[in-house]
Order: structure tokens, then sequence, then C-alpha cells
């Protein structure tokens, strides 16, 4: 692995992966990763299709660990903190540390409780302040304008773009450090794709974030940095810029060119 | 184009073939409908709601038999319907990928093809004979477990519907596990839930062996659990095997009104689930 960018030293660092190795049963699924996310920055992990950058990310808020047989081994600092710990608070890490998915998944219930949802859990906020919060965290998601009429109505009646930017909205809600975003974009029409892209370059100047992409001019437009990834190793670490202008490996190189993956 | 016709003649062979089979079984169906609604709504008249059942030759109805199946079955539904749909949860959500809910699931699987009769000599054997007498009680509690593997098949079956999607997102949110299925998965689940529910007392309330051995019957009005009570079933049962006519015209009624129960439940577990999928 290369590092791209001398600057790096200067920013603060978020989350340090360090020496991670992951296991699906037998399947050694990431190997050896070594990364930084910087504080209020956007980083991008492209790769081809298994290439482990779902998975990588899927570590940074223990997801993995609903499932059994799946482990990982290193370090993961979030503020200096190991969260591979076992002896960590999982729920209180993953509402330090949001997600978004693939598919929209609004829960069977209205907008507004959508978005109370994961506040509630955490906080026991008076009826206003709660309305203050789940419009606030609309707004963040720039969806407030397209909902604020049928609060109540159920949040499987939007369409899947309003859908996504609900589920935005629900994790912002719940204040976190970073949001985790899992290919957010894939099956949302061009129109919507930018909306959501446009958000997340709002969030960045509150949180720090990581996007999983297939969408190599999504990780150009949205991200400050790129780490590219191949068969389960970190190939290439940088600023965005660099890795898709002057990559240092041959194997970058083929992958943004199209070359193959 | 003769490969074509021979694909054609056969198409359309095998279409008639599937009409005759579905005719020829529906047929059966509308005629065991028709006449159980004209030999039972013969003898339907307010009396059979307000009086007990009588010796033969007088006058009498199916009041307590009606009460008998009600209470039994609300009993056997509370005791089975919560343990039914606990065990469906811990086989759908906490022990998914542990040996222990195969195994449990493998059993379920036995007592859900089980024969009713089988659980009634069961009760009859653990409860009726320790306590020496037929019991209401060990009625409902025979039901209770007739109701526990419809219940948890139908449960775990709606939860494992909900996709991991779901889980996943509330998981990342922070919810704790109990919140993740208390909150988002049995809402999701929640038509399906119900419909287990109500499939479940449709099964029950027309059941005749388990009672047999556990309730028994009762010729009087009796709200003791203690004693043995009167049921639907096992009336029918009783009357349609007699040589009195008044008796038989009162099985025949019995019976209907346990059809429209039953038939009313699955409409509406139908109802349920069509409104969750639109």
């Amino acid at each position: 692995m290369s590092l791209a960018g001398s600057t790096s030293a200067e920013l603060a660092v978020k989350v340090s992966v360090r020496n991670l190795d992951f296991y699906y049963g037998g399947h050694h699924a990431l190997k050896s990763v070594n990364l930084p996310l910087y504080a209020k920055k956007v980083t991008s992990f492209i790769g081809p299709s298994g290439c482990g950058k779902s998975t990588l990310l899927r570590v940074l808020n223990r997801m993995y660990d609903l499932y059994p047989g799946q482990r990982a081994e290193g370090e993961v600092l979030l503020d200096n903190e190991n969260i591979l710990d076992p002896a960590i608070d999982l729920n209180a890490l993953r509402a330090r540390v949001g997600m978004v998915f693939q598919k929209p998944t609004p829960f069977p219930m209205s907008i507004y409780e959508n978005v109370a949802f994961g506040v509630k859990l955490y906080e026991t906020l008076p009826r206003g302040e709660l309305d203050a919060r789940v419009e606030e965290a609309l707004r963040g998601a720039a969806l407030w304008d397209e909902v604020k009429d049928k609060l109540q109505a159920s949040g499987l009646g939007l369409s899947g773009g309003q859908q996504q930017r609900l589920c935005i909205a629900r994790s912002v809600a719940v204040r976190p450090d970073i949001i985790l975003f899992d290919e957010p974009c894939s099956a949302l029409d061009p129109i919507s794709t930018a909306k959501v892209e446009e958000l997340i370059e709002e969030l960045e100047s509150q949180y720090t974030i990581a996007i999983v992409t297939h969408n190599m001019q999504q990780a150009v437009r949205v991200s400050d940095y790129t780490a590219f990834m191949y068969l389960g190793e970190l190939i290439e670490f940088g600023k965005t810029d660099d890795v898709f202008n002057t990559p240092k490996e041959k194997r970058t190189l083929d992958y943004i060119t199209g070359r193959f993956g | 184009m003769s490969l074509y016709d021979s694909r054609r003649r056969t198409n359309t062979l095998a279409t008639g073939l599937a009409w005759g089979a579905a005719l020829f079984g529906l047929s059966w169906l509308l005629l065991i409908l028709g006449s159980l609604a004209y030999e039972g709504l013969r003898g339907l008249s307010p009396s059979v709601f307000t009086q007990t059942t009588p010796p033969p030759g007088s006058v009498g109805g199916l009041m307590n038999a009606i009460a008998g199946s009600l209470v039994m079955t609300v009993i056997g539904v509370a005791l089975g319907a919560p343990l039914g749909l606990l065990a469906g949860t811990y086989l759908a959500e906490y022990g998914r990928y542990t040996k222990l809910a195969t195994v449990v699931r493998f059993i379920n699987d036995i007592l859900l093809s089980a024969p009713s009769i089988v659980i009634g000599l069961f009760v009859y054997e653990v409860m009726v004979r320790p306590m020496g007498h037929f019991s209401a009680i060990s009625g409902a509690l025979a039901l209770g477990l007739l109701v526990v593997p419809v219940v948890l098949r139908t449960t775990e079956d709606m939860l494992l519907l909900v996709p991991s999607s779901m889980r996943e997102a509330a998981s990342a949110l922070g919810a704790p596990r109990a919140m993740v299925i208390g909150q988002i998965a049995y809402r999701a689940a929640r038509a399906g839930l119900v419909t287990g529910v109500l499939l479940a007392i449709a099964r029950v309330s027309g059941e005749t062996a388990p009672l047999l051995f556990t309730a028994l019957n009762n010729q009087f009005w009796s709200s003791d659990l203690n004693a043995p009570m009167a049921s639907l079933p096992v009336v029918i049962f009783q009357f349609a095997l007699s040589p009195y006519k008044d008796w038989q015209q009162l099985a025949w009624t019995g019976a209907l009104l346990i059809t429209v129960t039953v038939l009313t439940l699955s409409i509406i577990a139908r109802a349920f689930s069509a409104g969750r999928r639109n």
C-alpha cells in the first residue's frame, strides 16, 4: 500500500484502522488493512465486487456482530478507543456511528416515528424538543419541504429517493459522529442520486463520512479521500484527486480506467 | 407447424384436466357446505342460543356447548399463543443460527402433524388421571397444546420474511436486540402474526378428539373449570350418533355454527394478510 498526500499528517484522525483482518468463517475477507478516516472529511471505498469494501464499512459499527461466524482481528481506534474490544457497548457505539444502507429501509411506521425512533432510544425529550429535532433532521436531509404536511403518513409510502433521505434523516437525528454509507445510491434514479450526493457534501461539515460506491464518478464527486481495495487488501489510499489522476499502483490505474473489475 | 399444433393439443388437454380436477374437488366442497346449510338452517332458532342441551324428546339448544367451546378455546389460545409467539421469536431471532433451534423446529414439526387424539391422550394421562376426573381446564390445556405449534410455525415464518436489512437499520441506530424485535420486526410482521393466531383459533375450535379425553361433556350449564364441560364438537359427535331426530337436528345446527365461525376467521385472516401486501 502506498500513501499519497503529504498533508495527511496535519489532519485530525477520527478513526484509525490498524492491521485489520476479517474472517467470514474460514474465508479471509480483509487482509491486514491500515487506513485512517479523517474528521469531517468524506472517504470513499472503491473496488470490484467482493473486494471487502462493504466488509470494512461493517466493521466500523461492528454490524458484523449480528451474525455468527464473522470475526475481526486487529485494532479499529475511534477517538483512540478500540471498538473491537469485546467489552465495548455495541449499542452505544452504533449510536455514534450511523449507517445508511444500499436499499432504503424505512421502518413500518410514520415518517415522524421513523426519525424519532433512534432519538427516543437514548434521550427522553419533551414533545416540543422532539418535534424540533425531527424537523432539524428532516431539514438536514433535505426532505422537510416534501413531507412537512404528512409527517403522520407511513414512511413506506414515500418514493425510493425520499425513503433514502428519510433513512439519512434518521441517522442524523441521533447526532452521530460518523455516518457510513453503503452504496446509498445504487437503488436510486439519477435525480435522487444527485440529491443524496449533494446531501453528503453538506453533511461533511458536521460528520466524518465513509461511503462505499461502485460508481467512480460518484467517488470523485463526493469524496476527499479514496481507498482502493482489491481482493481483501487495501491497494492504495490517498486524496481522491491523486488516486484518480496520478495513481501510484498499476492495479488502481487498471481499475479506474475500466480495464478490469 | 406440427410441433406447434401438438403443443397446443397438449396444452388444451392439460388445461382441461386441471379444470376438471378443480371442478371435481370443488363440487364435493359445495355439496358438503350445501347439505350442511340446508340441514343446519332448519334447526336454527333463538332457543339454540338460549337453552341447554336437552334430554331426548324435549326441546333444547346448544347454549352450554357454545359457551363451553368459547371458554375452552379462549383459555387454550391464551395459554398456547404467547408460548408459540415467544418460541417462534426465539427460532427466528435469537436462536436463528443455533443447533437448539434446529431441534426445536424439528420437534415442533412433529407436534404440528401429530394426530390431535394423541394430544388428548397425553393430557388425559398427565392431568385427568391424577386429578381423578374430567375437567374443562384439562380440555383447555389440550387445545393450548394444539395452538402452540401452529402459532410457533407462523410466527417464525412471518419474522423470517422481515428483511434482515430492516433489523440492521434498527441496530445501526443503536437499538438493543429486544427493541429491534419488539418495535421493528413485530411491527413489520404484525399482520402475519395476527393471521397465525386466527388460524390457530380456527384449527382448535373444531377439535373433538382432544376434548373427548379431557373435558368430556356436560348435559347441563357449567362454568366450573374443574368440572366436565360441554363443547360444540363433542356434542355434535354425541348427538349425531344418537338415534333421536331432535338430537341429530341440533348436531347439524352445531356443525353449521362451527363451520361459519371457522370460515369467518379464515376470511378475516385472509383479509389481514392481503392488507399486508398492499
